[in-house]
């Protein structure tokens, strides 16, 4: 509807730009460097990268826990967290800028996202925990049949 | 109540309809619940992906090995180098959409055209490029063969490079008889026909010494596990059972069916989404070139079409990391 102010800044206000065009073009150069960057991690797969950053924690309660909050770095290879981290930074640069939700109102932007974000996480934990357990009873196939 | 009611508007203005509390118009929040809801099912869809293949985490093909052909390159392996030209096809082709959006909002009618007609462009050659790669992958590259527990056994020479079941199959006097629709009253159709079938190919490679046979299963490294030659030569007596070419629904010679079921259905959806999205947006090209939004004096619609199309990028974004990188 009626034209409300463009902001012309990204990165927090660090770079700046003129016009609208410009900032276009600005973002569509900081998505294809991502990507670039994505598909030659992809490529060259750097071995150091292949395995995970720390070993799991053993012993009581608190290593649970720490194993809970530092699960991204135990369980996942670095290589796959940065791309996923990747990822979700090219999603935010499109929605924010090429779909304008910088520019639209507080109430219409957290509608949006915060409901996305909210089930899609609570999805993604539920069905991977399920698959993991569904393979650790593959592997170790004590259990036939009631799982 | 009436005194924690903030009385600084009257009331009608409010709720009367006429205004708008998320200064966004109908038809773009609307726009915007459909983005939402359509977002939440290509996630059921990625996490559905992320739960099987959690359950076969041990077995799951690697993209890099799949998806390594570029066209007019044949037999220079290309890992992901097809499907990144795809990607930035198509946020090329989003670039333009915005910059039509915001020639709109200048009232431009021939540059809101000409970057529409760029956008159409775009989403058209990656539709056709997904059929590229769909079809690459139905047609399979080295085949393999399939055992009793539905497992895939993929062939190395001693070096460690794949072999094509071509290359060293028997061509023998087939035995097996083709079910025809001569003499069938439900013809169903028969088997699928590979060019060898499983006599010929484990005939040629007992008959080659070279040849070694590799499983599914990834060891701690993440490399599929290499047999030893008389481990190989015992495997495929005992175990094969059929020939796999190339992947469909039910079949995959690169691995777990599951994979190419989810890579059907997911970039499926996706290409339908983006034809959708050309289809749509030619309509909104042809509006602009007659004028409609000029005598409208507001160029919205291609405001809400942009928004779908950089959806249909946001979502390949995504598509892309799941199924290509990790």
């Amino acid at each position: 509807m009626g034209h409300h102010e463009h902001s012309l800044a990204i990165f927090r206000g660090r770079l700046k730009f003129k016009t609208i065009e410009q900032k276009i073009w600005g973002v569509f150069i900081f998505l294809s460097i991502i990507t670039i960057v994505e598909v030659v991690f992809g490529i060259i797969k750097p071995e150091s990268l292949m395995v995970p950053f720390i070993s799991s924690f053993e012993g009581g309660f608190m290593a649970t826990m720490a194993n809970i909050f530092l699960s991204p770095f135990i369980f996942m290879k670095p290589l796959n967290l940065i791309f996923i981290v990747l990822t979700i930074v090219k999603a935010y640069y499109i929605t924010w800028d090429f779909m304008h939700m910088r520019d639209e109102k507080k109430a219409l932007r957290r509608m949006v996202v915060w409901t996305a974000i909210f089930l899609i996480c609570y999805l993604v934990l539920i069905l991977l925990v399920e698959g993991d357990y569904i393979f650790e009873v593959y592997k170790n196939n004590y259990i036939k049949f009631d799982f | 109540m009436e005194t924690t009611v903030a009385t600084t508007t009257p009331e009608g203005d409010v709720w009367g309809g006429g205004n708008q509390p998320l200064r966004a118009s109908y038809g773009k929040m609307m726009m915007w619940f459909f983005i939402v809801s359509d977002a939440l099912t290509f996630s059921g869809f990625l996490a559905a992906y992320g739960f099987s293949r959690f359950k076969f985490v041990n077995a799951w093909p690697i993209a890099d090995e799949v998806f390594t052909h570029f066209p007019f390159l044949h037999g220079v392996p290309a890992p992901m180098f097809y499907v990144a030209f795809m990607t930035f096809v198509l946020i090329f082709s989003s670039v333009t959409m915005v910059l039509a959006v915001d020639a709109g909002h200048k009232m431009q009618q021939s540059k809101v055209a000409m970057y529409m007609f760029l956008t159409i462009i775009g989403g058209a050659i990656f539709v056709g490029s997904q059929a590229w790669e769909w079809a690459t992958f139905i047609k399979g590259d080295y085949g393999a063969v399939e055992t009793r527990g539905g497992k895939i056994l993929q062939f190395l020479d001693t070096e460690g490079s794949r072999v094509a079941i071509g290359s060293f199959a028997q061509p023998m006097q087939s035995t097996a008889i083709e079910h025809q629709e001569s003499n069938g009253v439900w013809f169903m159709g028969g088997n699928e026909q590979t060019s060898y079938n499983l006599e010929e190919v484990t005939a040629g490679f007992l008959a080659n010494d070279n040849l070694l046979i590799r499983t599914q299963y990834l060891d701690e490294n993440g490399h599929p596990t290499v047999l030893s030659r008389e481990a190989s030569i015992a495997k495929i007596k005992k175990d094969g059972k059929l020939v796999v070419e190339g992947a469909n629904l039910k079949r995959n010679e690169y691995g777990h069916p599951l994979f190419a079921d989810f890579f059907f259905f997911i970039t499926g959806f996706h290409g339908f989404h983006v034809f959708s999205g050309v289809m749509i947006n030619i309509i909104i090209f042809f509006n602009v070139v007659i004028g409609t939004y000029e005598r409208r004096k507001s160029y919205e619609m291609v405001e809400k079409v942009g928004l779908y199309w950089h959806f249909v990028d946001l979502v390949w974004v995504f598509v892309f990391t799941f199924f290509y990188l990790v």
